[in-house]
């Protein structure tokens, strides 16, 4: 009898770590598997772009000519229109997601708090192409008619919002841009701030704090987690391409005014690659995708290392 | 002869000084609080006497922090929870003040050490002074060494009073906490077990931090732990399934307990 049962047990143990030894191995290998995708991809596109970069070398980045007849390519415009789109909306968008993810985590009754964070995720879950043609058919013209000569007429004096009201341009994209990170920022910044334990919230309550000042006080906590937040929601505006391509006008310039037509570094891609003009145009394109992938992949491990750090900060309480 | 006038002040000398004899710095009446209709204590009356320790025992779940936390409006951050009866501070209505000004009065420091992980000691310890109102770098500068003097902290911190509060031991953390609560000056302090996390030293060095603290706050204490109830405090209240059983000089309730109840408890035959 007893033997009988010694040898059941044993058996049973066996087979349990053949498949528990099975499923380690086939994890490790779907996560090498990703590993070696992203190496990859970095290889293919660095290889490809070879004869860009031995033809513009640095210059490349601080070029602003972009001539495919001419066989001449350089970056800084795309850079500059992602960039300043992306810083666009950050502005707009910051202050609006801190806004609703404090009213989410700290203010609002059950009711609310469970419909708005549902539209928030429907809201992070709309292709960007229907925003793009959003931006088109309602922005584009809004902003044509009504916002821009608005600001002409109010802040007309500054040199960014001067020149002709177009409707499509830097500004606009980097409106639609904001409504797009929005939904990111405002989840994780609610998060972060659930996160807080209560012992933080009743420190400050037992202190004398105000509503108001016990919300700084959580902030004030929170703010590695939101800086966090901040930059996820930059990586995805630098990225976004279908619906900036849509809005910001595609005109390779440098330009004061954000009512100005701009262009991306994601934009130019989507557009002139399926109709590249020769090797070396295609091998300039893959060189800027190679720049955004750089910038996406710092700001986003940055963005990462923030939420980690602050994450591993507040359970050692 | 003495005019009226100096015999009415005479009679207000009297009165003040009989007054102060026993002094009562809180009251409760009918003290009930519940959570989402549960109740959790009831109609608890209790009169906590000015400059001294009250410490509070009882079995786990018998409402001590309940009782506790009711005294400095902090039930009003938890939803569902409901407070019934009087609670007078200085013979004041405890809702006739702002709530905000009753938890400047009434500090607490709460049983795991919970200072602002964000911020050094310094910023810590004016921190509930920042909030409530703005004062002078000077002046700060000397609260902040008199707060953490009298937590017994300042010799261990003062050469590092811009570090992270999280550099310190958990022990020095919760003395941290203590100086903050007196920075802003309050009137009565409610420790919800501030030792039970902490090692024999950190703990002795807490307990005589209360011993000083006797002469200008009045303290209310609630611990597990029956030696410390005996070592620290002046009367003892014992609670038991939401009730206060009995209130009475802390050497009465270790040595002649009134309740059977009590000195089951104090006696260690249960709980
Ligand atoms: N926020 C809350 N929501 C619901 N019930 C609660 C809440 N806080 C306390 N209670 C209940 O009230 C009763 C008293 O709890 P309380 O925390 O006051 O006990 P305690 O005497 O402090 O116990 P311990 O010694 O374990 O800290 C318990 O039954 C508890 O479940
Ligand atoms: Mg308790």
């Amino acid at each position: 009898m007893n033997k009988e049962i010694t040898v059941g047990i044993k058996e049973i143990k066996a087979r349990k770590k053949l498949s528990d030894l099975f499923f380690e191995n086939l994890t490790l290998v779907f996560a090498l598997m990703i590993i070696v995708l992203v190496v990859f991809i970095i290889y293919e596109m660095f290889m490809d772009s070879k004869l860009s970069r031995e033809i513009f070398g640095f210059g490349f980045i601080f070029s602003q000519d972009w001539n495919p007849v001419k066989d001449k390519f350089g970056a800084l415009t795309f850079v500059y229109g992602t960039l300043i789109s992306s810083i666009i909306a950050l502005a707009i968008s910051l202050p609006v997601s801190i806004g609703v993810a404090v009213y989410l985590s700290e203010l609002a009754a059950n009711v609310f708090k469970t419909a708005i964070s549902f539209l928030i995720e429907i809201l992070a879950a709309i292709p960007s192409i229907v925003y793009g043609f959003w931006g088109i058919f309602v922005l584009a013209p809004f902003m044509r008619t009504t916002v821009q000569p608005f600001l002409q007429s109010t802040l007309g004096f500054l040199p960014i919002f001067q020149g002709n009201a177009v409707g499509f341009g830097l500004l606009t994209a980097g409106i639609i841009l904001a409504i797009m990170v929005t939904p990111i920022i405002t989840a994780i910044t609610r998060d972060v701030l659930k996160a807080i334990p209560t012992s933080q919230r009743e420190a400050a309550y037992a202190l004398g704090a105000t509503k108001w000042e016990a919300i700084k006080m959580a902030l004030l906590n929170a703010k590695g987690g939101i800086l966090g937040a901040t930059v996820l929601g930059l990586g995805r505006a630098v990225g976004e391409t279908m619906a900036v391509t849509m809005v910001i006008g595609n005109k390779a310039q440098i330009k004061a005014s954000l009512f100005e037509p701009s262009y991306s570094m994601a934009s130019v891609i989507a557009n002139e690659f399926a109709e590249a003009s020769g090797g070396l145009h295609i091998s300039s394109l893959i060189e800027v995708g190679l720049i955004l992938f750089a910038v996406t992949f710092i700001i986003n491990s940055f963005a990462r290392l923030l939420i980690y750090s602050f994450t591993r900060k507040t359970e050692a309480k | 002869m003495e005019t009226a006038e100096e015999i009415t002040k005479e009679a207000a000398v009297i009165e003040t000084v009989s007054e102060e004899k026993v002094k009562y710095t809180v009251e409760t009446e009918g003290l009930t609080v519940s959570f989402k209709g549960r109740e959790a204590i009831n109609d608890i009356n209790i009169k906590i006497r000015a400059n001294t320790v009250t410490s509070i025992i009882g079995p786990s779940g018998c409402g001590k922090s309940t009782f506790l936390r009711s005294l400095n409006f902090m039930h009003d951050l938890t939803p569902g929870a409901k407070v019934k009866g009087t609670i007078k501070i200085h013979n004041k209505n405890i809702d006739e003040y702002d709530m905000t000004e009753v938890r400047r009065r009434v500090g607490m420091v709460f049983q795991k050490p919970n200072p602002f992980p964000t911020m050094n000691i310094y910023d810590n310890v004016v921190a509930g002074i920042i909030m409530n109102k703005g004062k002078k770098r000077n002046e700060l500068n000397e609260i902040v060494e008199q707060s953490l003097e009298l937590a017994g902290l300042w010799e261990e911190v003062k050469d590092r009073l811009k570090v992270s509060a999280m550099a310190l031991s958990g022990g020095q953390q919760q003395r941290l906490c203590i100086a903050r609560t007196l920075a802003v000056n309050p009137e009565i302090i409610l420790f919800d077990e501030p030792t039970s996390a902490l090692d024999p030293i950190s703990t002795s060095k807490i307990e005589e931090t209360l011993f000083h603290l006797k002469n200008k706050y009045t303290i209310v204490i609630v611990t597990h732990n029956m030696q410390q109830a005996a070592r620290v405090s002046d009367y003892t209240a014992y609670f038991f399934l939401g009730k206060l059983i009995e209130y009475a000089r802390t050497r009465t309730i270790f040595t002649s307990p009134r309740e059977k109840l009590t000195e089951d408890y104090v006696t260690g035959r249960f709980g």
